[in-house]
């Protein structure tokens, strides 16, 4: 069985099966998720995989079952995940927010269409950028990566699950519906060159032990059901023990905790690829499939002489705050191709403050920028 | 921030209607369609042409005015039945045409609300949706298309796929047992229950006009060859075929204990009225339970007091 869970070698597969290989490889055992375009040849290549490597698969009733069903098999000690598109998505919020109250690891796959509502459901968008940050009610801190090609569907997914098991809390692949549908080289390492962050395990003894500990600047180690710890796991706010305390003092400690495990954290979380950005005078932030676009621009400006720099955003969120406001002290604007009409570019505009001009190029889905359109943009400033 | 756009191309409704065909009109059922909507994007041998037709052609014999109906859909290729049809239609969510619809028939009273859609809508993702209905008894005509999976998405289980087949997403063979959607229908509080299949068009046109006769909640399954979905990697042949199979195994028993109609894969399939009974609906009971109690005692303690 030990072979068949890490396929390493050389593969030709689509960003969605990269996905499901990711998860396997990063020790997901459980799936539970519902059939919806773009993303659902997640689902069917782990309802191939899974069987075979001692793993459940379940197509779950719909994406609110979905979400609800990876919590309840975290907590049982099994690594899991699920995928979905933009309406799976929303239906997911609701215990999405329950997973963020109760600090419990998992991954969620977001292979983005073309939205609102059923919208395009074949097509490219990428306008759950800010769902992904605030959909469900309530404060809490996200980590969201935005894989550009297969491979990084593969290895994004990997490092998703690490980081929902070291900040103990869902953590989410936003692809698209370009990267989850193309299909090129992934690169499967071998085991000893993969980090996977196992599921720590509490060591206090339980009459010491705190399951939802806010003292420190990570989460305490999770007890899953059957250790011993008898922990109570609730959706209120509650104190340390995991008891509902419903008062304002509480709260502040619950959900500061919540928000701050990530901000605190964000320097050692963040991941961003910065390409020719040393001395650029104008650069373009993108992400998903339009950062592969970008970066043909930049590289073709860069060829005939011009000071065009790319950042590629890596995680959405946190959002590399520092990075752009670094370079909105030296560059003339800041150029933000998106699938979406503002998402990112209003978070840049945002971050990088009044001194310089931010350009939004906006699509609202089913198609992607041309490195020409791009191009022509950043001319404008060079 | 600056906005770099993209072109934008205005609706142009005269180049949009010059394809519609010259000839629409011609046709027995176009009265019913939605000009310009045809080509349809179903499959060859889909079933769900025929159910359409079953649909107009009973409208016509009832002489269900087009003015006072309404369609409601969910999602998928069911789903996308609302959109031919020439009358209003609401092509919703995924799951959610009976709530949508539950609030349409609710305030207005004087139309015709028909809920179509599939087996994974109504009873995956939107089941909790059907049996409140049902329970309710809100006056809904649900046509309820059973292709035995997730047609539109390209195939994969569904909570009506038989035990041990295959779809995308068992590619071993199906684990779950699977509905028995009258008999769920009927529990759940429906007041008239049919089966049918598509080879069965005329009891079926039968069955949709007397469920346009009734008040409440009725149901209607139709049986239907998805051979891309299902047919394909079960090796049940083209949708011709699975025709053939119908009228093989198909036995008519009106009447039948729903909770003795379970299908499974290749056997037997009951179809038939099952289930004919009278309750009250849903308005019915709001109206002399609730409506009028308020009313006496927003009277009575109107007497004497200033508004
Ligand atoms: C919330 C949500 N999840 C998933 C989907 C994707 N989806 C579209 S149609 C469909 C299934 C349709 O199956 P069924 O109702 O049986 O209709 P059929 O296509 O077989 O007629 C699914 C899962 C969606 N549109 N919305
Ligand atoms: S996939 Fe199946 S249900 Fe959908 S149109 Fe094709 S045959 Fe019909
Ligand atoms: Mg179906």
């Amino acid at each position: 069985m030990a072979e068949k869970d890490l396929l390493t070698g050389e593969h030709f597969i689509h960003g969605d099966a990269a996905c499901a290989e990711g998860g396997i490889a990063a020790g997901c055992r459980f799936f539970a998720g519902y059939p919806i375009t773009p993303a659902t040849e997640v689902a069917e290549r782990m309802a191939a995989r899974l069987p075979q490597v001692g793993g459940i698969f379940i197509q779950m009733e719909d994406e609110i079952a979905s979400m609800a069903a990876i919590l309840g098999a975290s907590w049982g000690g099994v690594k899991s995940m699920t995928s979905t598109s933009g309406p799976g998505f929303s239906l997911m919020m609701e215990n999405v927010g329950l997973g963020m109250m109760t600090e419990t690891p998992c991954v969620v796959v977001d292979i983005q269409r073309a939205g609102p509502s059923t919208g395009l459901p074949t097509l490219v968008g990428q306008a759950d950028v800010m769902q992904a940050r605030w959909g469900s009610h309530g404060d809490y801190g996200c980590i969201a990566l935005a894989p550009s090609s297969p491979q990084e569907c593969f290895d994004y997914t990997v490092l998703a699950f690490n980081y929902s098991e070291i900040y103990r809390q869902p953590v989410f692949v936003l692809a698209d519906e370009v990267v989850g549908h193309t299909t090129e080289k992934v690169v499967i390492p071998r085991r000893e060159d993969l980090r996977i962050v196992a599921r720590a395990e509490p060591q206090a003894p339980a009459h010491d032990y705190l399951p939802f500990d806010s003292a420190g600047p990570l989460p305490a180690p999770m007890a899953i059901a059957g250790a011993g710890y008898r922990v109570h796991v609730t959706g209120l706010t509650h104190d340390e023990r995991g008891y509902p305390v419903i008062t304002d003092v509480v709260q502040e400690r619950n959900v500061r905790h919540l928000v701050d495990k990530i901000r605190k954290n964000a320097d050692k979380i963040i991941r961003a690829e910065q390409i020719h950005l040393d001395d650029a005078e104008v650069v373009v932030v993108a992400y998903g499939c339009t950062a592969r676009v970008a970066r043909q621009a930049v590289e073709d400006l860069r060829r005939r002489g011009h000071r065009a720099g790319l950042l590629r955003l890596i995680t959405l969120w946190p959002f590399p705050s520092q990075i752009v406001r670094r370079l909105a002290t030296t560059v003339k604007a800041f150029i933000v191709p998106e699938i979406n009409y503002g998402q990112m570019a209003y978070e840049v505009e945002r971050t990088a403050g009044g001194g310089v001009e931010i350009v939004l190029m906006p699509l609202m889905g089913g198609s992607i920028h041309t490195p020409e359109e791009i191009e022509e943009a950043v001319g404008e400033y060079l | 921030m600056k906005v770099r756009y993209r072109a934008l191309h205005p609706f142009d409704k005269e180049a949009e209607e010059r394809h519609i065909q010259e000839d629409h009109g011609l046709h027995p059922y176009d009265e019913y369609l939605k000009p310009g909507r045809i080509p349809h994007i179903w499959c060859p041998g889909c079933g769900l042409g025929i159910v359409v037709t079953a649909f107009i052609e009973a409208m016509k014999q009832k002489n269900v005015p087009v003015a006072q109906s309404a369609v409601v859909s969910g999602i998928g290729c069911t789903g996308r039945v609302a959109g031919y049809l020439d009358m209003d239609t609401y092509h919703t969510t995924h799951g959610r045409a009976i709530p949508f619809a539950t609030g349409l028939a609710l305030v207005r009273q004087d139309l015709i609300v028909t809920v179509f859609s599939g087996d994974g809508d109504l009873f995956a993702i939107g089941g909790n949706h059907l049996i409140h209905a049902a329970r309710r008894n809100v006056n809904l005509k649900v046509i309820c298309v059973n292709n035995f999976n997730y047609g539109m998405t390209g195939g994969q289980v569904a909570p009506t796929t038989p035990i041990d087949a295959r779809t995308s997403t068992t590619p071993f063979g199906n684990a779950e047992p699977s509905f028995n959607l009258p008999h769920l229908a009927h529990a759940a509080g429906a007041v008239y229950v049919a089966r049918w299949t598509t080879y069965h068009a005329r009891q079926l046109v039968h069955s949709i006009s007397q469920a346009f006769d009734k008040k409440g909640f009725t149901f209607v399954e139709v049986v239907a060859p998805c051979p891309t979905g299902f047919g394909r990697p079960n090796k049940l042949g083209s949708g011709l075929d699975e025709m053939r199979h119908y009228r093989e195994v198909c036995e008519v028993r009106n009447g039948a204990d729903p909770s003795e109609v379970e299908i499974r894969l290749r056997e037997k399939i009951i179809v038939g009225t099952f289930v004919d009974v009278e309750r009250p609906d849903f308005m019915e009971h709001y109206q002399s339970l609730v409506v009028a109690r308020a009313q006496a005692k927003a009277k009575s303690k109107g007497k004497g007091k200033a508004a």
